[in-house]
């Protein structure tokens, strides 16, 4: 019995101290984020507390500069292309890999979703090398191409995960009583699979609106991306309008984590037999 | 089957033919679904292949690429293809070189041919930009009694060695060079000078950093991910959204976070000083401490997550079966939890590790002269020094790295798991 409550305690000790730990990981995750948030409010010129004052002064010069706004508009802009894109065309890949058995399939795969492995900097570089060959640098086209390119395994990931939840007999049935391949796709396929398929538009958007590194390389100064004006500005000295732009940055991004995990959830509750909301 | 039996008996030429059309109806749907789902892969694939695959391919073969030689010195590279490469090589050799000189004189391609051989032998571009301003030779001279005139290196067996040497079609320098390794002009490998050997250092740099990265994610990550995996399912969840935040924010948002944090006049140092743990601030950013801790506060969700995903899957039941058969809380710990979590420890570390040692951004911008990884190298070449050869083999060295620890321990702890969320 003695062995026990000393047990116990130990182990309650042990727990407790794990708690306190994981808190302060929680919280150094974290901090350093919202710690931009206050800054960016700041009435002074420089990033330091106790903030002067608060103002919006540094959000008025990143909607009003055309440097920012150009930026943003062009993030927007090839973001927005970028997931149409990657969004048709991974889905299509992943109804093709659920449907199709063919010996070279684990290839195709690897090769579909090996974009995801390899280091951004060498992707950037090759982007880089390939498009001066063929004129596409310093252009939205090829801004947009290689986005997709880097996009393109996230929905075919996201999509494949949800397909194999997914019933083959359901388009069989709508097929056998009549309806049009394009029917079925549309009644029966799209509805059941269309949380993958939002997650995975989701995670391309983000891909490109993120993304830094290719930017670097293939943009001239009309297409450079917000995180490529973040990144000369940090590079060069850190202002205000940075924080105020990086906050901007940061609301889309978990604006869309939230949309994700919503999705997340709502698939999984679909896919629970009986899915009721817990 | 007992129906079917009858019936065909009855009828049987008319069965047959009806199974066998039968059959062949359905060999064709299936092989016109086959080919519909193909169809739908097509794209991805084609598109895949054309803006990933080749330019890879092509950006991977610059590496061993040597064209420059051949199409701008192309008698020389005749002439070198047939000779010994010992000593100084005869005439013919410099008649070569002088036409070739002569033909590109006051053209682009000089500079272009003068960096290439600049790579090798530092010194070579003002050569052939000097050389080539006195071409032509005069008429029936002797073109090494002219090219020795214009300038004596012209007698030196190494300047010719190097020639030799770099006039094929494809080259191993670059791939050397980025091993701190050349060829003397006897065409022995050797180590570079002491004070040329970057690159050795450069990936014992990438290692180290990568190693400390992927261990203080792993010993920090584990003691969450555990929590985390005990608490109520609120709790929990609530816990899990403070590790997605930071996984979902822009690498670049949280680099810049914290070059704010800790340079001098930053929150850290004055909190720190605030608290009279110290007097003078200390140097934070820009240095290899700020690169450690902002990268293990952008890879630390990579370690987290799997490891997480793996302990909510392990019953209590084993760890009470193990406490009630007698074990401490501490041999429970070691034979039991432990090791059911280890394939998420081995993903985790894995995510992390790859995903450093493919870093630029972070150190770029919170890291010293001195703590910057291959990937600053590889753009560093790409963009400043424009060596494309050499930007390519890092960039080679660096996929084979990745590819290796991917397939090896995709191989152990299963590809499926090395997936975030």
């Amino acid at each position: 019995m003695r062995s026990t409550s000393s047990t116990t305690l130990t182990e309650r000790l042990a727990l407790g101290g794990a708690r306190v730990f994981a808190f302060a990981v929680l919280a150094f995750l974290v901090a350093p984020i919202f710690v931009v948030f206050p800054l960016s409010f700041t009435a002074g010129q420089l990033l330091v507390f106790p903030l002067p004052g608060w103002s919006l002064q540094w959000y008025r010069e990143f909607f009003t500069s055309p440097l920012w706004t150009g930026a943003l508009l062009n993030s927007l802009f090839v973001g927005i292309v970028t997931t149409i894109a990657a969004t048709v065309l991974g889905t299509m890949a992943a109804l093709g890999l659920h449907g199709a058995r063919f010996r070279l399939k684990p290839f195709i795969m690897a090769l579909l979703v090996t974009p995801i492995a390899v280091p951004v900097v060498i992707i950037a570089v090759s982007a880089f090398y390939f498009f001066a060959a063929v004129n596409l640098v310093g252009t939205y086209i090829g801004l947009i191409l290689a986005h997709i390119a880097l996009a393109l395994p996230f929905v075919v990931i996201t999509v494949s995960a949800t397909l194999q939840g997914f019933d083959p007999n359901l388009p069989r049935a709508a097929a056998s009583l009549g309806a049009s391949p394009l029917r079925t796709l549309r009644t029966v396929t799209l509805p059941i699979i269309a949380p993958g398929v939002a997650s995975g538009s989701v995670f391309a958007f983000v891909t490109s609106f993120d993304e830094l590194v290719i930017a670097l390389f293939i943009t001239s100064p009309q297409q450079r991306t917000l995180p490529r004006q973040i990144f000369s500005g940090v590079s060069e000295n850190i202002s205000p309008t940075i924080t105020a732009a990086a906050v901007v940055l940061l609301m889309v991004s978990v604006v869309l984590m939230l949309v994700m995990e919503w999705l997340r959830a709502r698939s999984e509750r679909m896919r629970r037999p009986g899915g009721t909301d817990q | 089957m007992t129906v079917m039996a009858s019936m065909s008996s009855q009828s049987v030429p008319v069965a047959t033919v009806e199974s066998s059309r039968l059959a062949a109806q359905v060999s064709a749907s299936e092989r016109k679904h086959l080919i519909k789902m193909l169809a739908l892969l097509a794209p991805s694939v084609i598109f895949t292949a054309l803006f990933f695959v080749l330019p890879l391919a092509l950006f991977m073969f610059r590496s061993v690429d040597n064209p420059e030689i051949q199409t701008y010195l192309p008698r020389t590279a005749e002439v070198m293809r047939s000779w010994s490469g010992k000593g100084e090589p005869d005439e013919a050799a410099f008649a070569a070189i002088a036409a070739d000189l002569n033909a590109i004189r006051g053209q682009p391609s000089l500079g272009l041919i003068g960096r290439r051989l600049n790579y090798a032998m530092p010194g070579a571009r003002g050569l052939l930009t000097k050389t080539a301003r006195r071409m032509p030779i005069a008429e029936g001279a002797s073109a090494r009694d002219a090219l020795i005139a214009i300038d004596p290196q012209w007698a030196e067996p190494a300047l010719w060695g190097v020639l030799h040497q770099q006039s094929g079609r494809l080259t191993d320098f670059y791939l050397l060079t980025a091993l701190d390794l050349q060829k003397s002009p006897e065409g022995e490998l050797q180590r570079v000078a002491p004070d040329q050997r970057i690159f050795v250092d450069l990936y014992g740099r990438t290692l180290s950093v990568s190693l400390t990265v992927t261990a203080l994610c792993l010993l920090i990550g584990f003691p969450v991910a555990a929590v985390m995996a005990r608490a109520g399912k609120r709790a929990a969840s609530w816990m899990l959204m403070l590790v997605l935040v930071p996984f979902w924010t822009s690498l670049l948002v949280r680099s810049t976070a914290w070059v704010i944090l800790l340079q001098n006049e930053g929150l850290v140092n004055k909190a720190l000083m605030a608290l009279g743990i110290i007097n003078s601030p200390l140097p934070l950013v820009f240095n290899r401490a700020g690169v450690l801790i902002a990268m293990v506060h952008v890879l630390l969700p990579y370690a987290i997550l799997p490891i997480y995903s793996v302990m909510k899957g392990i019953s209590g039941n084993h760890l009470r079966a193990a406490a009630s058969l007698g074990a401490s809380p501490l041999r429970v710990f070691r034979t039991v939890y432990l090791p059911l979590t280890l394939p998420g420890v081995a993903a985790g570390g894995t995510l992390v590790f790859v995903l450093s040692v493919g870093f630029y951004v972070t150190p770029a911008l919170v890291g010293g002269p001195g703590d910057q990884m291959i990937g600053y190298f590889i753009a560093y070449f790409t963009n400043s020094a424009v060596n494309w050869g050499l930007a390519s083999a890092l960039g080679a060295f660096l996929l084979i790295v990745v590819a290796a620890i991917y397939l090896a321990l995709g191989k152990v702890v299963g590809f499926n798991r090395l997936r975030v969320r």
